[in-house]
């Protein structure tokens, strides 16, 4: 029994909206981190589903570049949480409103 | 266990079937000047981990400027290359060594150049040691190298990143100040938000072309003709929302402000510059030479976003009074020059983009520069108060900024006239008349805040009593009664009267002064410029006048790189 392709696609598009929308709804930083992992996620579903549509390796591949650099994105985004929340409380995004206009 | 096995047996069997793993053949001289900034940046590295004492900064920015001079070489070799062998792509096909690729290597080399110097003069005032800057400020170079020559999606992607995730370090970097850690947040989520949306457009893009090659999705497109294809136009539309977003086009560009105005001042510089160079190089290869077919599609949403980007940018910068708020509206308002030729999508369009971008990171990284020095300590204050009189205390350097923000404006005998005169005359020549005309309007807009700004620094009194006022009370206000003041001055500044003009134009200012400058005016600030910071300028000052005056070298050097394409 095989599934659709489109129903992979339409769940990565649904999780990509789910991401896309947290991250401008909610105020955590780590939560608004994690919505980004989402995103990321949905375009690797998608580049996987496609891959298999298509019989390309391609896509697959593209995964693995796209799981590194969510990685590297990640080690660098909690670095600079760290070295901002250090002497705060909480890591809500809006303690930081220094800089309008 | 046995299942894992079995799919390494049968991968193994498939390889060795299909005769081994086939390794693509590895060109390392098409990317040489990545290879040499990535090496020179693991030197320094290692040079800076092993040394018993802390060296000083200087020896840093020696060598980055060192290894910019190195990769502008090499660069330069390539330029050989390609015209006399013509355009050819390299390894495994995912790297285009050709005109437009090389002019970037060449932009981004210079930037490299000249951002060190900079950057110098500003860490060793605010003590801020390490390598960390140099080291940042290379990996990001290389990136956006990368993302020039890339003829892939995916290696765009990496490119991106890597371009990317050092500029969000560097936003960061004086750790001691909250608007710094602020700039380097903000610039992360929006950034990481921007790299997700762009995958996604990959991915959508792939699925529906089959392929990430550039040329393979060019070929696919042109072999069969889609025109309301949902997936690719959906694509397409998250490709430019993504390349937007890098490139602070309006209404992708609310972090750009912010983040300008929190990082350290030399990193807004180098930030401005690369990331712009990056952004467009890979912007206007994926859209004029991969999606030719679909020109109707997009060229409507990149009209909008070019409207939107010259006009916001020019407005709004005009009622700033931080003036590295007022550099980041206008860095946006420049972005739009570019998106001009990008719409007109000629060959003549992108040799004034190509020419642009050249143009503006000098102009950029010189005026942050001036920006950084007229800062102070701490890199706090840069509101415009603090550029009163600098004519008078620092003349050589009140003049350099001077003459960086008439070419930013488009002053005749600079650099910065040719540039909007190019992408002008490119959308007047592809028919987009509103559009030019738009651009020019916003022009002129700009113009008034980029001379609001030099006649503050060769007026005494007159701006800046008004603009004391104006903090307690309204600011509307104060931006208005300013603009009058200068609207009137443009005509003859611009004229060429000079000295005499201003020194007339000042004294009823100053007549009305005295009654309005409030008690207690800071005392005037000290300007310390460092010799670093001094070679940075004339080399961008030089270029600007020197380009400007004798256009045709560069000019021609533009053009010739989209005829190599």
């Amino acid at each position: 029994m095989s599934v659709h392709a489109s129903w992979y696609l339409t769940l990565a598009a649904l999780l990509f909206t789910i991401g896309a929308v947290g991250l401008l709804v909610r105020r955590n930083v780590l939560v608004m981190f994690m919505c980004v992992e989402l995103m990321l996620n949905a375009a690797n579903l998608t580049f996987v589903t496609f891959a298999r549509a298509l019989d390309d390796i391609g896509g697959q591949v593209a995964v693995f570049f796209v799981l590194v650099v969510a990685a590297a994105e990640v080690v660098v985004g909690l670095g600079i949480i760290v070295a901002i929340f250090r002497r705060k409380v909480g890591a809500t995004a809006d303690d930081a409103h220094m800089l309008k206009g | 266990m046995t299942g894992s096995t079995g799919v390494l047996g049968a991968l193994a069997a498939h390889l060795l079937g299909a005769g081994g793993l086939v390794l693509p053949h590895l060109n390392y001289s098409t990317i040489l000047p990545e290879l040499i900034l990535l090496g020179g940046m693991l030197v320094i590295l290692a040079a800076s981990a092993l040394s018993p004492r802390p060296l000083p900064t200087e020896v840093y920015a020696t060598a980055t400027v060192g290894l910019g001079i190195a990769s502008l070489i090499a660069s330069l070799v390539l330029w050989r290359d390609v015209t006399s062998h013509g355009a050819f792509t390299a390894i495994a096909r995912s790297i285009d060594v050709d005109g437009f690729a090389v002019f970037f290597l060449v932009v981004v080399s210079c930037i490299l150049i000249v951002a060190p110097m900079f950057a110098a003069g500003y860490l060793r005032r605010e003590g801020i040691t390490g390598c960390e800057y140099y080291v940042l400020a290379l990996i990001s170079g290389s990136g956006a190298m990368f993302m020039a020559s890339a003829n892939d999606l995916i290696l765009i992607f990496l490119g991106l990143e890597i371009l990317s995730i050092p500029l969000y370090v560097l936003a960061g970097l004086d750790h001691r100040r909250e608007a710094s850690g602020e700039a380097a947040m903000k610039y992360f989520v929006l950034g990481a938000f921007s790299s997700a949306i762009f995958v996604y457009g990959i991915a959508l893009t792939y699925g529906a072309t089959g392929s990430t090659n550039l040329a393979e999705i060019g070929a696919f497109l042109s072999r069969n003709v889609i025109t309301s294809n949902g997936v690719l136009l959906g694509g397409l539309a998250l490709l430019l929302v993504g390349f937007a977003f890098k490139v602070a086009a309006v209404p992708f560009h609310m972090w750009t402000p912010d983040v300008y105005q929190g990082a350290p001042t030399p990193a807004t510089g180098f930030m401005a510059a690369m990331a712009k160079a990056g952004g467009f190089a890979a912007l206007l290869r994926v859209f004029v030479s991969t999606f030719p077919t679909l020109r109707t599609s997009w060229q409507p949403v990149v009209w909008v976003l070019a409207i939107l980007t010259l006009v916001l940018g020019a407005v709004v910068a005009i009622v700033q009074n931080d003036v590295k708020r007022m550099l980041a509206y206008s860095s946006i308002n420049h972005a739009g020059f570019v998106l001009l030729g990008l719409e007109a999508a000629t060959a003549r369009g992108i040799a004034g983009s190509l020419y642009y971008v050249f143009v503006y990171s000098l102009l950029v990284l010189g005026s942050f520069a001036v920006v950084a020095a007229v800062g102070g300590n701490g890199d706090a204050d840069h509101d415009i108060s603090r550029y009163r009189g600098l004519g008078r205390r620092r003349p050589v350097l009140a003049v350099g900024f001077a003459i960086l923000l008439l070419a930013q404006a488009g002053a005749p005998f600079t650099t910065g006239f040719f540039s909007k005169f190019y992408v002008v005359e490119a959308a007047v020549a592809a028919h987009s008349y509103a559009l030019a005309v738009i651009a020019m309007g916003s022009a002129g807009v700009a113009a008034f805040f980029y001379l609001r700004v030099v006649f503050v620094m060769f007026s005494d009194v007159g701006i800046a009593g008004a603009s004391d006022v104006s903090r307690g009370g309204g600011e509307i206000a104060r931006a208005g009664a300013v603009a009058a003041e200068v609207r009137e001055q443009d005509a003859t500044l611009l004229g060429g009267a000079g000295a005499s003009a201003v020194a007339t134009l000042v004294a009823p200012a100053y007549v009305a002064a005295p009654e309005l400058a409030p008690e207690g005016t800071p005392s005037e600030p000290e300007v310390s410029v460092s010799p670093w910071v001094t070679t940075g300028l004339v080399l961008c000052v030089g270029a600007t006048l020197v380009f400007g005056i004798w256009p045709q070298p560069l000019v021609d050097f533009a053009h010739q790189a989209t005829l190599i394409f």
